[in-house]
């Protein structure tokens, strides 16, 4: 591990600020996923600037969303009694993640910069276009099961590892953010992005941006909701693919659906066709197979995970099932 | 059931505190700290490695690579000492033999230090092509030698061909590691040219011997402590090119050199149960006997050093079959060397032969223990002897009444829980039972106490535990009384702990010092006026004291005999050994494992709803430690069957989940329910205590159990480990 600097901020102005003068500088909060890049000189930062000081741990239910501070803890959130009530979803693939040790770590803001945990990245004795760009991609014609069908290029076919951004991408949340040039807001589902040429980059966050809170507006998806994670072993394992539904029934007939999937692309992959699909349409298991064969359009495989192709539409179909029945 | 069979593990107090030591734990007065960094290449040679950074950072006291390198003597005076071949030699040249393998050593005054500068070693290679694909290495398969491995024939060769119903299938097992909580540890240092060692060793004469062999000294002059092992599985067989670095390193700075693995070089530095392909020929007639049975396994080596396990040898005895043969290969890979994995050989065979078996029962349409108990095999027929017991068809009883196998349909997918495809399945597992020479020392202290001497150590199945269990029947002096001394050279010669042979080889140790000792307190008390003219056979030991059997009045305590006698203690140093009248049996433990499985098609998961493994491993000594031990196998065989896998890049001879994220293990949800039963019988010849082993048949059986219980559930026959949803997340298709 490289020797580096560490300093806490006390404001986020101050942490803005601080940061800006170094260029390898980088904020640090929970460091679950910071430390073990650093340990692994993936990264290797010059210095640190701690914010766990800063006042952005609130969880602030207002008149239609709620806010949530980006240092809150993940156990926290998933744990809010209110949460729970009003954003079932958001709790659910919370406690998906990971494991309580690190849910106790993990801050919101931090889930969402978590990178891939694609192999490849991780080695830096291997190639990889994120990690070193240029260097090309070592999961192309490698090892693959865990990788993108959606959305990705020739120079990356990694995938966003996070739960709770899966929740938050079909919940339509916005991205509160503070920066050198000031704050403004990013919704979610533009929040991160697509690897294209440049797989270095896993957000629209610019140079020296700080996440300072998300915000999730209010809405129905209080009881026909499912996160559904399949993976390799039931617990501290990342989802071969996930699917988040919300799902707003009376009369047995679908209102509104939200659906997103996670495992599958660089980002959350939010299902909109699908979910127009679903509108007004009655709920049975035949209506959830088609809405899942929609989804898969333009799914394309690398291999190893060539499974994922059979295995979305079954997974999308029994989150869709579970989350009528319930 | 005697007054100890249920006693607490006597160091569990100290382990779960924090106050029991391992190795890289002892506090040593100026210790440093030492790391290898390894080769970006799987095979090749050091161009150059430029060092001169790392040897300038702050606090580094030497960088040490095949360019620097003082050679331990031993190097020049190596040959080929068994048919294990030549363990790698370290920084002996610039040979790179597999991804990873040490190319230099760093010791710095702190951890970071070190750290940091061993990031800053750079190096260049000269590429050669390499080989890490086991299929790829096919054609160079060999024959190790040595007996266990020759080519096995018994009737006439491929009857099985000729069969009424044949089954020919081919079955693969992925390289699984070993991976203890414990990484691989060392503090080493010298003192007087000699070389002491606190480090991570199933075996702490065996070390001795091999690091005695390296640096040219006699094994006397090694001193070697490893009393505590955080789990170890069989990586702590063979002495590690790690910590052969670290005698190096301190010898050259003259200071104590602390040496801790990283985790990933846990996945490629210290030994792995290896890659292994097996084809299977079964035949039997349409009523369900087996007549022919050929088991043919190609398994992988390093290019340094043979590796050699017995994989196929269970198929030579394990049923009634006329016509048997096997077949044993290793291909050369360019990897480091495998070392035995728990349930080592016997747990790869039982993964092809127990899925064949299942896969024929079905091909005859019959219930898998139905089968198995036609074939069952009343005597050893590859030794050609009687067993020393065996209630295998106790355990399958066990074990079908706990799974509930009554509620199994030979049909696959034909039972159902809600959405669930409910499936049962079996796998029976055996293992050799072995004894080897023990030497135990035990005292009678003036204080009451017993204390127990053995250099052998105790990686977890709770060996100081059965010793104090033992120690404290025959003598029948209280536990807590009882002082056990071990896991360092320089006591009495204890075996390497490993092939399930520990409580047999020590606990005989144990039990026949202890009565060698008691013996000795009643030959020193016929010497008391207490007991004047009472003849030693009317004389008793109990409670720590020397009674007469008719005048029980009559009695002195040890203590008092002592003191008399002005002694400190009473002691006896006795070697043990398996007898004569043993060799006339066939000693084998046995196991069954039975698993519940709920398989959701759509999504290919599979739940384990419900385990029981059952074994027939003699006396039980202590139900606690045994039934912990069954626990912690069959969890481990359940990794073998559904997680295990170390994957490598082809491409680059690289794993690329070597972490432990990555690389997955069972955790507690995913086994709903998990349940052990011993028959608990003694073995009347095994030794005196009639135990046999059980560390590993708890794993051995455990995989095809699994892999047969999916096929139950599913009609889905995985013959590649482990089973991933993957796998058999195709439609279900009923077959019949």
């Amino acid at each position: 591990m490289k020797n580096f600097q560490i300093i806490r901020a006390l404001s986020s102005g101050s942490a803005v600020t601080n940061i800006s003068k170094e260029p390898s500088a980088m904020f640090i909060a929970g460091g679950t996923n910071l430390v073990d890049l650093m340990k692994k000189n993936v990264v290797v930062p010059d210095k640190l600037v701690d914010i766990t000081a800063l006042d952005l741990k609130k969880i602030e239910f207002g008149t239609g969303q709620v806010s949530i501070g980006a240092l809150a803890k993940n156990s926290q959130v998933a744990e809010d009694k209110s949460i729970k009530e009003k954003y079932p979803l958001l709790a659910l693939a919370l406690a998906a993640g990971a494991s309580q040790q690190i849910r106790h770590m993990a801050t919101v803001g931090g889930n969402m910069l978590q990178r891939t945990r694609c192999s490849y990245f991780y080695n830096t004795d291997m190639p990889c276009n994120k990690r070193t760009p240029k260097s090309g991609c070592g999961a192309i014609g490698g090892s693959n099961r865990m990788h993108a069908i959606f959305g990705a290029s020739d120079s990356c076919i990694a995938v966003h590892p996070s739960d709770m951004c899966i929740a938050l991408a079909a919940l339509d949340a916005t991205v509160f953010v503070e920066g050198p040039k000031g704050k403004r807001q990013i919704k979610f589902t533009d929040f991160h992005r697509l690897p294209g040429n440049s797989p270095e980059k896993d957000n629209t966050l610019e140079s020296k941006e700080l996440i300072t809170s998300v915000e999730i507006p209010e809405n129905n998806f209080t009881k026909n909701i499912h996160y559904l994670k399949v993976r390799d072993r039931s617990s501290y394992a990342f989802a071969l693919i996930s699917v988040a539904v919300g799902l707003d029934i009376k009369n047995n007939v679908i209102n509104e659906a939200r659906l997103a999937m996670g495992g599958v692309a660089h980002k959350p992959w939010r299902l909109t066709e699908a979910e127009e699909f679903l509108k007004g349409k009655t709920v049975s298991e035949e209506t959830f197979r088609q809405a899942a064969n929609l989804s898969m359009k333009g799914a394309k495989s690398y291999g190893d995970n060539a499974f994922k192709l059979t295995l979305g539409p079954n997974a999308i179909t029994e989150a869709l099932t579970i989350a009528a029945s319930k | 059931m005697s007054k100890t069979s249920n006693i607490n593990r006597v160091d569990g107090f100290a382990k779960v505190t924090g106050s029991a030591t391992y190795s890289a734990e002892y506090k040593t007065a100026g210790v440093t700290y030492a790391c290898l960094v390894g080769s970006t290449i799987a095979k090749g040679r050091i161009k150059s490695i430029d060092t001169k950074k790392a040897e300038w950072a702050p606090g580094v006291l030497a960088v040490i690579t095949h360019l620097n390198v003082e050679k331990p003597a031993g190097y020049e005076q190596a040959k080929q000492r068994n048919n294990l071949g030549q363990p790698l030699q370290i920084f002996k040249d610039d040979s790179v033999r597999y991804y990873d393998q040490p190319i230099a050593l760093v010791i710095a005054d702190t951890f970071e230090r070190m750290q940091y500068a061993a990031s800053l070693i750079k190096a260049e290679y000269l590429k050669e092509e390499h080989t890490t694909q086991l299929e790829k290495a096919k054609d160079k398969s060999r024959n190790p030698g040595g007996d266990r491995a020759k080519d096995y024939n018994r009737g006439t060769e491929d009857a099985y061909k000729t069969a009424e119903v044949v089954l020919e299938a081919e079955y693969t097992i992925p390289t699984e590691v070993h991976n203890p909580m414990e990484l691989a540890n060392i503090i080493a240092k010298w003192e007087n040219n000699k070389p002491i060692l606190y480090t991570k060793s199933q075996g702490v004469e065996g070390t001795r011997k091999s690091v005695g062999n390296v640096f040219g000294i006699p094994p006397e002059d090694v001193e070697v402590h490893s009393e505590y092992l955080g789990g170890a599985f069989g990586m702590g067989l063979h002495t590690w090119p790690y910590e052969i670095a670290a005698l190096i390193g301190s010898k050259k700075i003259g200071k104590p050199v602390k040496l801790v693995l990283h985790r990933e070089q846990m996945f490629t530095n210290v030994g792995f149960r290896p890659y292994t392909i097996q084809k299977m020929g079964l035949g039997a007639t349409k009523d369900g006997k087996l007549t022919g049975l050929s088991h043919e396994a190609l398994a992988m080596t390093s290019n340094y050093e043979d590796f050699t396990e017995a994989t196929v040898n269970m198929s030579r005895f394990m049923y009634d079959c006329a016509n048997v043969s096997t077949k044993y290969r290793i291909a050369e890979l360019d990897t480091c060397t495998p070392i035995w994995m728990r349930g080592p050989g016997e747990a790869t065979g039982s993964f092809a032969l127990e899925s064949a078996i299942d896969e024929l029962a079905h091909k005859l349409n019959m219930d898998p223990i139905e089968f198995r108990k036609r074939n069952h095999a009343e005597k050893d027929l590859e030794q050609n002897k009687p067993w020393s017991s065996k209630y295998l068809l106790d355990c399958y009883e066990a074990g079908m009444e706990r799974i509930g196998w009554k509620d199994r349909k030979n049909k696959p997918g034909s039972v159902r829980e809600g959405e669930w495809l409910v499936g049962y399945g079996m796998g029976t597992g055996t293992f050799g039972s072995y004894r080897n020479p023990t030497t135990v020392k035990a005292k009678f202290l003036a204080d009451g106490n017993l204390v127990l001497q053995c250099s052998v150590n105790d990686m977890g199945p709770g060996t100081a535990t059965m010793m104090t269990a033992i120690g404290a029947e025959i003598t029948g002096i209280p536990t807590e009384n009882v002082v056990i001394e071990m896991g360092r050279s320089g006591l009495p010669k204890g075996p390497t702990q490993g092939g399930s042979a520990t409580t047999s080889s020590v606990g005989s140790a144990v039990h026949d010092a202890c009565n060698l000792l008691v013996s000795k307190a009643l030959g020193l008390a016929t010497e008391n006026p207490t007991f004047k003219n009472i003849p030693i056979t009317d004389l008793t030991f109990a409670n720590g004291s020397v009674s007469s059997k008719k005048e029980a009045s009559k009695s002195v305590s040890l203590t008092t005999l002592l003191s008399a006698n002005k002694l400190e203690e009473l002691a006896v140093e006795n070697e043990s050994k398996g007898s004569e009248e043993a060799k006339k049996y066939s000693i084998y433990s046995f196991s069954v494992h039975f698993v519940k499985v709920l398989v959701n098609p759509n999504l290919g998961k599979i739940r384990i709803a419900h385990v029981v493994s059952c074994a027939d491993i003699g006396t039980v000594i202590n139900h606690k430690t045994s039934a912990g031990q069954m626990y912690g196998g069959a969890v481990g065989g359940i990794g073998m069957g559904l997680m295990e896998a170390l994957e490598i890049d082809h491409r680059f001879g690289r794993p690329i989940n070597n972490n432990f994220a990555d690389y997955h293990v069972p955790v507690n949800a995913d086994i709903e329910k998990q349940e052990v039963f011993f028959v608990n019988k003694k073995d009347p010849v095994s030794n005196p205590m009639g135990t046999k082993g059980l560390g590993e048949t708890a794993l051995v059986g455990m995989a095809p159990a699994i892999a047969n219980a999916v096929f139950n559930a599913t009609g889905k026959r995985v013959r590649d480990l482990p089973i991933t949803l993957d796998k058999i997340l195709e439609p279900i298709v009923a077959t019949s």
